[in-house]
């Protein structure tokens, strides 16, 4: 934890944008640069900045270690889950187009959408997690 | 026709380039570990800027948040649990270096025989990926075809990776868990003997 106001005041101007930037990138990855796996890592560094800046602790208490690995399962469970959806729907594994049969287009549309944010999830709560285990652990003796 | 770049861009691309080599060799020199983790990080965004150059803004996007950002930071990390200074070496590396040259040479050798960038007629040009280019207008409405070959065409091999990143992130809670339960039980022991 650092007592510098200049990196506390800057840090909390500078958290909402990395993090709305986060999102953008999440949820507009299909349009322009960007997708799940760079989100993720976007908001995980958002994270991480935090907690350099306000101490490993009030990290710990935003996004608990516990939900961070329980996310990690849940975005790959997405996208799996995607995937025997299309199964359901009639369609092959991670085949899209079968969710909306009139307009295939959306399917995919839709099927990319949900893969992506597990990717985002995963990745993000992956990210955390390394982070955390390395920052928790005391310098060896 | 091969790639010609545009109207100059190798004064960006050129300095871009020597930067990195300099930096690459600054970084094999130095016996500070903060400052060649440091620079590690500068490295990658150097070669993030050279990837947006090569217009795959996708890629350059990883590295530089990736490359640059989180790697910079679990480097550091390490080093708060280890140690900032690079033993010196005992002897002179003069097998490694003949090895390294070799290879070098080897791989240099070898990329005489790879087309030029943006060859038309390059094998990565004819299959597949103009059928992707083909085929996405009439089966998408997402207009960044890196994504919809990402998550759609190449769904698997995604599914893969995000698998492997899940894997990564399970093995290094495994490792530097169960750290805490070996410290309670030893500062347990160290009151016992403190008692004794």
């Amino acid at each position: 934890m650092t007592r510098s106001p200049v990196l506390r005041v800057g840090v909390k101007i500078l958290l909402p944008y990395i993090m709305l930037f986060a999102l953008y990138v999440q949820f507009h990855g299909d349009l322009g640069a960007g997708g799940g796996f760079q989100a993720g890592v976007i908001f995980a560094a958002a994270m991480i900045l935090y907690s350099l800046v306000f101490g490993l602790e009030a990290a710990r208490r935003v996004v608990p270690p516990r939900v961070a690995e329980v996310f990690m399962a849940l975005g790959l469970l997405l996208y799996g889950g995607t995937g025997v959806a299309g199964l359901l729907a009639g369609g092959n594994y991670l085949d899209y187009a079968v969710f909306s049969p009139h307009h295939p287009q959306h399917g995919q549309h839709w099927g990319i959408f949900a893969v992506e944010l597990g990717v985002g999830l995963a990745v993000s709560a992956v990210m955390l997690s390394i982070f955390f285990s390395f920052a928790g652990r005391r310098r060896a003796e | 026709m091969t790639w010609q770049p545009a109207l100059g861009e190798e004064w960006i691309v050129l300095p871009l380039l020597t930067l990195l080599a300099c930096t690459a060799i600054i970084i094999v020199r130095m016996r500070s570990l903060f400052a060649a983790v440091m620079l590690t990080g500068a490295y990658s965004l150097l070669g993030a800027s050279w990837m947006l150059l090569l217009d795959a803004p996708d890629v350059a996007f990883t590295e530089a948040s990736v490359g640059a950002g989180l790697s910079t930071v679990l480097m550091l990390g390490t080093l708060a649990l280890t140690g900032r200074e690079a033993k010196a070496p005992r002897q002179r590396p003069l097998v490694p270096l003949l090895l390294v040259a070799l290879t070098g040479a080897a791989l240099v050798y070898g990329t005489l025989d790879m087309p030029f960038y943006g060859d038309p007629g390059a094998p990565v040009q004819r299959y597949p990926s103009p059928s992707y280019l083909e085929r996405m207008p009439g089966e998408f409405d997402v207009p960044n075809a890196v994504t919809a070959v990402l998550a759609s065409y190449r769904g698997y091999d995604t599914l893969g990776e995000t698998t492997v990143i899940f894997t990564a992130g399970i093995g290094v809670l495994l490792l530097l868990r169960g750290r805490p339960k070996r410290n309670e039980s030893a500062d347990a022991a160290s009151r016992k003997r403190d008692r004794a």
